[in-house]
């Protein structure tokens, strides 16, 4: 906890880039885990799993 | 046995009323009524639960009303089917977008318009850009001047939207016995009922009850309002053939893709809203959570502080106010 407030958290130039960074690769995540999740569920209603057949 | 249940249910009414009086009084400890502190609360609080008792209570009737038309209203409520969509997180079978399309092609489009959809809008949902492709250059428009000025027919492009049966209403009036049959592009969202009403509709006719006078031209649909429909029975077994052989084109199979189709023409972004229930939950919980716990964590040196009344200080300075402002 100490490392992380000293290296990032106390000045508010470093502050700021850390929430864009994290916010940028949380923001990721939650993508591909929505997909995953989302496609798991839907096996075989979206296009992407009936385009094979027609391409 | 009676009067002893009717006296303890008074008593226990009581002691309910004795106990809500105290609690709305008590939480500020038993005030004089003369204290102008108390009887102000008091009255908002008052109007605040009037309103409230109010706007519950006009709530409750307006869907009173609302249910008892629903009740007595002039067509037949359509059965609720167990669509594959219409789960919490489920998507549009696309497969059956893709036989609905055909079915509306080859049945529906020579009088219904679906004027909001393209056949770019084809491509990525039920169709490769080479297939719809194929199917717009299937289609001749009417395009706009050219250098000369003149009008011109040019075969279809993916950008072209679905053509138009009839150049205007009164055409489309006049070929349906003055029944203009709608445009089906929201057609799903537009009527109540969506697309179990939909589907009802195109399996549901059938004879009308003895003594219902018919107009000719007209044919008797339960699920209509009114019963009497322009349009006939369109959907039988076999009206469409299916390229795929595994699925067998019955009257409700067909009935089944063209109105999964018509849901996917009404809500195109349906997936995506459906994906974004994942990520907003997902999200939320975690924002909540932290926002949480920050409001607690800023809040627990008030939410701990503790307040004394020490009556030797009070008086103190009491008497320095007084010895600074001499009245």
């Amino acid at each position: 906890m100490k490392v992380i407030y000293n290296s990032l958290f106390k000045r508010t130039s470093t502050y700021a880039v850390a929430i864009m960074a994290s916010a940028f690769f949380f923001e990721r995540a939650i993508d591909v885990t929505s997909n995953l999740i989302f496609d798991s569920i839907n096996k075989g209603k979206q296009w992407k799993d009936i385009k094979g057949k027609y391409e | 046995m009676r009067l002893d249940m009717a006296s303890k249910l008074l008593n226990f009414g009581s002691k309910f009323f004795k106990s809500s009086k105290n609690f709305f009084n008590g939480a500020y400890g038993k005030r004089s009524s003369s204290s102008i502190n108390a009887r102000k609360w008091t009255g908002t609080r008052q109007k605040l639960l009037t309103f409230g008792a109010l706007t519950g209570a006009t709530g409750l009737l307006m869907y009173a009303m609302d249910a008892s038309v629903d009740a007595s209203s002039d067509s037949v409520h359509p059965a609720k089917q167990q669509w594959p969509h219409k789960g919490f997180l489920s998507a549009i079978d696309k497969e059956s977008v893709r036989r609905g399309y055909q079915v509306y092609k080859e049945v529906c489009s020579s009088c219904h318009s679906l004027q909001y959809i393209a056949y770019r809008n084809l491509v990525g949902v039920c169709m490769t850009e080479a297939e719809a492709k194929a199917e717009a250059e299937g289609i001749t428009v009417h395009d706009g001047p050219d250098e000369e000025g003149n009008y011109y027919d040019r075969p279809g492009k993916l950008s072209d939207y679905f053509p138009m049966p009839y150049p205007n209403e009164e055409a489309g009036r006049a070929a349906n016995n003055g029944a203009y049959p709608p445009d089906l592009s929201y057609i799903v969202s537009a009527r109540k009922g969506g697309e179990d009403y939909v589907f009802a509709l195109l399996t549901g006719y059938c004879d009308p009850p003895a003594g219902f006078a018919l107009r000719d031209g007209l044919y008797f649909n339960p699920y209509f309002s009114g019963g009497a429909i322009a349009m006939g029975q369109l959907i039988s077994n076999e009206s469409v053939s299916y390229a795929d052989e595994d699925v067998a084109p019955s009257a409700s199979q067909i009935a089944k893709d063209v109105t999964t189709f018509l849901c996917w023409t009404s809500e195109p972004e349906y997936d995506i809203r459906k994906i974004l229930v994942i990520k907003v939950f997902v999200i939320s919980a975690f924002l909540i959570g932290i926002t949480y716990y920050i409001k607690r964590l800023k809040w627990s040196a008030l939410k701990s502080r503790k307040i004394f009344y020490l009556p030797e200080i009070q008086e103190k300075a009491k008497k320095a106010a007084e010895d600074n402002c001499p009245k």
